[in-house]
């Protein structure tokens, strides 16, 4: 029997004379167990190995797409644990004291928080005197520093001993006595100390007996929450699209080595499990590959900080559950992306048919996507305020994933459409609109990673700006006037005194106030209702001082003034008899301390009357000789401290001041808006990502295009001979790259705006377009176009050259 | 070889690719309205002899002449131009683009000179009726035969009047008939409007529609007409 | 085929006996039929009387076959034009053509000259052909194809000859 007799030529010989000698039985068809698709799958990784330079590139460049995108994965799968880990660690140090402190015991200290700004960054300080020998230590600290020493980060201590460090050093008045260990800080670039004070009043701290607490963070407000979940849709996608780009590459020669597999007998559906094979090699490959790439990778976690977070990299960790999905999902989900790639192309023994010559773009499921998206986002929108629930979430989550997926599904129809009406225009035009009429997909698959990037980084870009405006205004309002607001708990009159001083002698000061201010309420003898909630507001200070707050035309140290802020129910009058320890609450059982005020307190004008920032309120303003200061409820000093913003560094030198005066004095000011940096830090991640992004998308860009030339590579040198410009066919590469990106990118621009719009509409804030980010997005994207026809250019030159034109 | 009266004529033309020399001294001549077949073994240089004669590529030494212009001596925008306007070329394979209609492909040339698009595909498609595949014309390459492609690829040679058509094994990818079909009305339509034909082939068949046939050998030139006299 | 000329070409590599010019026919040219020793001797008395070729040395004490037999100026010239005469072409010419070449490279002469010419040869006639076949009717046309293919065909084999001298050329002169 000849060899060359076709199965088919064998059934119909058998069917002429079953008996026949010659007959040969026909080929069982074979069973596809999961022994075929292991056979099948083995003998395409081998392929995949063994294919030579080209074969060995191609493998490389798949693996090295899916890498990228399961460290990515890998990186959002660590999110949970890195986020227990950190609120692990600050739960164990924490302990900001009880409403019932514990008696003074050998196992007690005296804790506060001394922290501080320098420069703008933030520094947690703690501050302990401890009670008795066996003090409790907080994690990462194994014995307590001595009096006047302190414990630091390895991050302020080399803040400390650079030359930049000097102005803090000043104020962190303690020797260094060693480091806090790792499981006390929250990350490596956490700024923080831990001292002992000999002077540490008992007024300025808190009593404790042990270290951490069952401390829930606060849960996220919804907008965090929304911002969270646009970020993970809009990162996953272009990743997914981009493994889903890569595992095609090389596509077009893998098909021809799969014709002649077919030429040798193997079936349809082998090939496809042989192609699958391939590209399974390539995605195991690339999930090693990303799995050394995260590890690597992690280890910049100590250096980046991002939302004011900052880890270790071992906290970098993703879960189990998850690391084992993606290693199963991906090379799954790349064997399915080849498989489905695969429709539509039958591979026949002597090449490729392209069953479907032209896709019919079915429009309504691509539009069906978005619309289901917007349809479940919509009533979101219509809910005010928005709640943070486990339904809401989800469809968020789904809403804004179908809207976004469904932009591009919408963008291979959107460029046929375009592109099937343009028609004529110059030769390079025409050469690359007639190219994508006939096959725009490779091209598109690739822009529509670009689509989901710029889309979601506009829309994540919008809700941020728009969270942000509203912080941006408050600070703004409040940092017109160049002041910095200190409180602490007060002592005396003259030490008061001491403190203004000192502050209005500090470089860059341009004036200081401060009074001494404290709770006073009616007072509540037997018969009077509790009165709790008739507070009045007492300010002591010197006559210069109260001068500042109101209209005081004669005063001497002894005066009492009573103000026009009393509301007609205050207790406040002279001659009043009024409570120096109101109580705070129904069941406080304070013992009441009646004061009379003086008969000849005089009626006088505050200056800004009202409740604010530059505001006053005080009932009662006397001059230090009139009360003692102790016989006060909590006394704190209140001091205005008006700056000068040319002098370099005065908020510095001024905070050096307050900590000197009184190291547990807190600060409220509108220097620093922690907001803009979060804001800040946030905005370079989302443009770094989104360049990253658009840069991988450009790379497959890139890719596809060389192989298409390269596939070309006869005919460009045909054109080459008949004279055709260089320029002509580099302006055709430029132009068949552009107008599928210029369209992605204004879809991309129009849903990113539109989601943002839908997503600010959901927390409430007024929609306002940051047109400078879109912009840029929408310059990055042209960067890529260029960046993509820049690189394709030296080989377009190289496959002109008449090298194509040789026949063997 | 008296170059005299010649279109377009090369002496002691060299070309080495690496150290693999693929011209060493080539001579040639040819006169308006002559076919000339150049045959040889391959690999003996019968290419690398046309893309120099064509300006394609420049020879490491030696001169090529078209007219009045000594075509080593031009820069490669000049040889484009030149190339554009005054040669026509016709390959064996893959040089019809795929995503252009074969009319838009007949126009292309035209159109590369600068000619408007509604003129040149008034006369592309005057140059398929004439190549006898004018019912193609809205057609992609893909769809249609390769006789139709090859015609169509003459049309496109002939298309801008070319003075001189390169043809690199016109007919290797076609059956016989179709073959003789496509020289006889290349050759034809070369006589008509007086054009040289430089015909590469190793088909004595084909070499037989030519005026004359040269042999390249080691990269050497033997005129087998000057060598009969 | 010329015996002759043949024989006169074998004899352009040096002298040689009548027994060893049949052996070296044999080994080139013989595979169909080899050459009767008597074939030679006729040959050779037939070119000594044209002065083609004469004896060079005769061993003592032998019979006719010991001979040797070495090739004039004359003789050379003969085969020179031999060898560059294009056959005309004709049907089943291989035999003839293929001889020519072994005897040019046996000689050192540019056996891809003589393909050249010998292609030009045929070429001039399947010219007239293709000329004729393209005014022709059906009948003329069928005629030509008949005779186009056949001397084609010729050609190819020279080509083919040609492509593979260099390999022959080491057999040969081995």
């Amino acid at each position: 029997m000849s060899p060359l007799r076709s199965p088919a030529g064998g059934r119909d010989g058998g069917a002429g004379g079953p008996t026949g000698p010659a007959h040969r039985e026909p080929p069982a068809v074979p069973r596809t167990g999961p022994r075929t698709w292991a056979r099948d799958l083995a003998m395409g990784m081998r392929f995949a190995a063994g294919g030579g330079r080209a074969g060995w590139i191609r493998t490389a460049l798949t693996a090295a797409g899916v890498a990228l995108g399961v460290a990515v994965l890998l990186l959002g799968a660590s999110v949970p644990s890195l986020m227990d880990a950190w609120h692990g660690r600050e739960k164990a140090r924490e302990n900001l004291g009880q409403e019932h402190d514990p008696k003074p015991a050998d196992d007690t200290l005296l804790h506060t928080s001394v922290d501080t700004t320098y420069r703008g960054a933030q520094v947690r300080g703690r501050l302990v005197r401890p009670d008795g020998a066996r003090p409790p230590l907080p994690p990462g600290v194994r014995r307590l520093p001595g009096p006047g020493r302190m414990l630091v980060s390895p991050a302020l201590k080399e803040l400390l001993d650079s030359p930049a460090g000097a102005l803090l050093r000043d104020r962190l008045d303690y020797e260094v006595a060693g480091v806090i260990g790792d499981a006390g800080l929250l990350g490596p670039a956490e700024l923080t100390y831990f001292a002992q004070s000999a002077t540490l009043r008992e007024a300025d701290a808190y009593r404790i007996d042990h270290f951490g607490r069952s401390w829930d963070p606060t849960p996220m407000r919804a907008p965090a929450v929304l911002l969270v979940i646009m970020t993970c849709v809009a990162l996953m996608m272009p990743v997914m699209v981009f493994i889903g780009t890569s595992v095609r590459f090389g596509n077009e020669r893998r098909e021809r080595r799969l014709a002649a597999l077919r030429l040798v007998g193997s079936d349809v559906p082998t090939t496809r499990r042989i192609a699958s094979g391939e590209t399974l090699f390539g995605s195991l490959l690339g999930l090693a590959g990303g799995a050394a790439l995260f590890l690597g990778g992690r280890q910049l976690a100590s250096v980046i900080t991002l939302w004011g977070i900052n880890v270790f990299p071992s906290d970098v960790t993703p879960g189990p559950l998850a690391a084992a999905l993606i290693a199963v999902l991906v090379p799954a989900a790349a064997v399915l992306v080849t498989l489905f790639a695969q429709r539509g192309v039958t591979v026949e023994p002597l090449g490729i048919v392209r069953g479907r010559p032209a896709i019919r773009r079915r429009l309504w499921w691509r539009v069906a996507l978005p619309a289901v998206g917007t349809l479940l986002l919509l009533p979101l929108a219509g809910e005010r305020p928005w709640t943070d629930t486990a339904p809401n979430t989800l469809r968020l989550a789904a809403g804004s994933m179908l809207l976004l997926f469904g932009v591009t599904a919408l963008l291979p129809w959107l460029v046929d459409a375009v592109v099937r009406r343009l028609r004529g225009g110059p030769v390079p035009w025409q050469l690359a609109i007639r190219r994508l009429q006939l096959s725009s997909g490779s091209a598109t698959r690739a822009v529509g990673g670009i689509t989901i990037a710029v889309a979601g980084a506009i829309a994540i870009h919008m809700l941020l700006t728009g969270m942000q405006a509203g912080y941006a205004q408050a600070y703004a309002e409040s940092g017109k006037v160049p002041r910095i607001g200190l409180w602490g708990g007060a002592d005396s009159w003259p030490r008061t005194q001491k403190a203004l001083t000192a502050l209005r002698a500090t470089p860059g000061v341009t004036a200081a106030r401060g009074t001494i201010d404290a709770n006073i309420g009616r007072l509540t003898g037997p018969g009077n209702a509790p009165s709790h909630d008739t507070h009045a507001t007492v300010a002591v200070g010197s006559c210069a001082e109260l001068r500042t707050l109101a209209r005081i035309t004669s005063c001497r140290d002894g005066d009492v003034f009573v103000t026009d802020a009393r509301d007609p129910d205050s207790p406040v009058r002279a001659g009043a008899t009024i409570d120096l320890n109101p109580r705070v609450g129904t069941d406080d059982r304070a013992t009441p301390r009646p004061w009379k005020i003086p008969e000849a307190a005089r009626a006088t004008a505050l200056r800004a009357p009202g409740h604010g920032p530059g505001l006053f309120s005080y009932d009662l303003l006397l001059t230090p000789s009139v009360l003692d200061i102790a016989r006060l409820k909590d006394p704190d000093v209140e001091f205005q401290v008006d700056f000068d913003r040319d002098t370099p560094d005065a908020v510095e030198h001024l905070r050096n001041t307050a900590a000197h005066i009184n190291p547990t004095m807190n600060e409220f000011s509108a220097v620093d808006n922690p907001h803009d940096q979060q804001l800040g830090s946030v905005r370079d991640g989302l443009f770094t990502g989104a360049v990253v992004t658009l840069l991988l998308i450009g790379a497959g860009l890139i890719i596809s295009t060389v192989e298409q030339l390269h596939e070309r590579r006869r005919l460009l040198s045909t054109l080459d001979a008949h004279g055709t410009r260089r320029a002509t066919l580099g302006w055709s590469v430029l132009w068949q790259t552009a107008v599928p990106v210029v369209l992605g990118l204004g879809l991309a621009v129009g849903c990113g705006l539109g989601l943002g719009s839908l997503l600010l509409t959901m927390i409430d804030t007024p929609v306002t377009v940051d047109w400078p980010v879109v912009a840029g997005m929408t310059a990055i994207g042209g960067g890529v176009i260029l960046f993509v026809t820049a690189l394709s250019l030296p080989p377009l030159w190289r496959m002109m050259r008449p090298d194509g034109l040789r026949t063997e | 070889m008296t170059p005299e009266g010649s279109l377009l004529s090369a002496e002691g033309l060299h070309k080495k690719y690496g150290a693999t020399p693929a011209l060493d001294g080539a001579d040639f001549s040819i006169h308006p309205g002559e076919v000339v077949a150049v045959m040889g073994p391959s690999g003996s240089g019968k290419s690398t002899l046309l893309h120099c004669l064509a300006g394609i590529i420049r020879p490491d030494s030696g001169t090529v002449r078209y007219g009045p212009h000594l075509l080593t001596g031009l820069n490669d925008a000049q040889r484009s131009a030149l190339r554009r306007t005054d040669f026509g070329f016709v390959f064996q394979f893959g040089q019809l683009v795929p995503e252009l209609t074969c009319l838009e492909n007949v126009a292309l040339p035209l159109r590369l000179n600068g000619t408007k698009r509604k003129e040149a595909e008034r006369q592309a498609r005057e140059w398929l009726e004439r190549l006898e595949v004018d019912t193609v014309g809205g057609q992609r390459p893909g769809e249609i035969s390769g006789g139709q492609g090859q015609r169509v690829a003459v049309a496109r040679a002939l298309a801008t009047r070319p003075r001189v058509i390169f043809a690199d094994e016109p007919t290797g990818a076609l059956d016989s008939l179709n073959g003789e079909r496509v020289l006889t009305l290349l050759t034809d339509a070369a006589r008509d409007t007086s054009a040289a034909v430089v015909l590469v082939t190793h088909e004595s068949r084909v070499a037989a529609y030519s005026d004359r046939e040269i042999v390249v050998r080691d990269g050497r030139v033997k005129d087998m007409l000057a060598g009969l006299i | 085929m010329s015996i002759g000329h043949t024989l006169l070409g074998l004899l352009e590599s040096g002298p040689r006996h009548g027994y060893d010019l049949k052996r070296a026919f044999d080994a080139h040219f013989g595979q169909d039929r080899p050459l009767h020793y008597g074939q030679v001797y006729s040959t050779m008395s037939r070119l000594l009387k044209n002065g083609l070729v004469e004896v060079d040395a005769v061993e003592a004490g032998a019979g006719p076959e010991r001979k040797r037999y070495a090739i004039t100026s004359a003789g050379i010239t003969d085969v020179t034009q031999w060898l560059a005469r294009p056959e005309k072409p004709e049907p089943y010419l291989q035999s003839t053509l293929y001889t020519k070449v072994v005897l040019a490279l046996l000689t050192g002469r540019d056996a891809a000259e003589l393909l050249d010419t010998q292609r030009t040869e045929h070429l001039r006639l399947m010219r007239g052909l293709t000329e004729r076949k393209r005014g022709g009717d059906l009948a003329d046309q069928l005629i030509c194809d008949h005779a186009l293919f056949h001397l084609e065909a010729d050609l190819r084999w020279l080509e083919l000859t040609s492509a593979r001298l260099d390999r022959l050329g080491e057999t040969v002169r081995a």
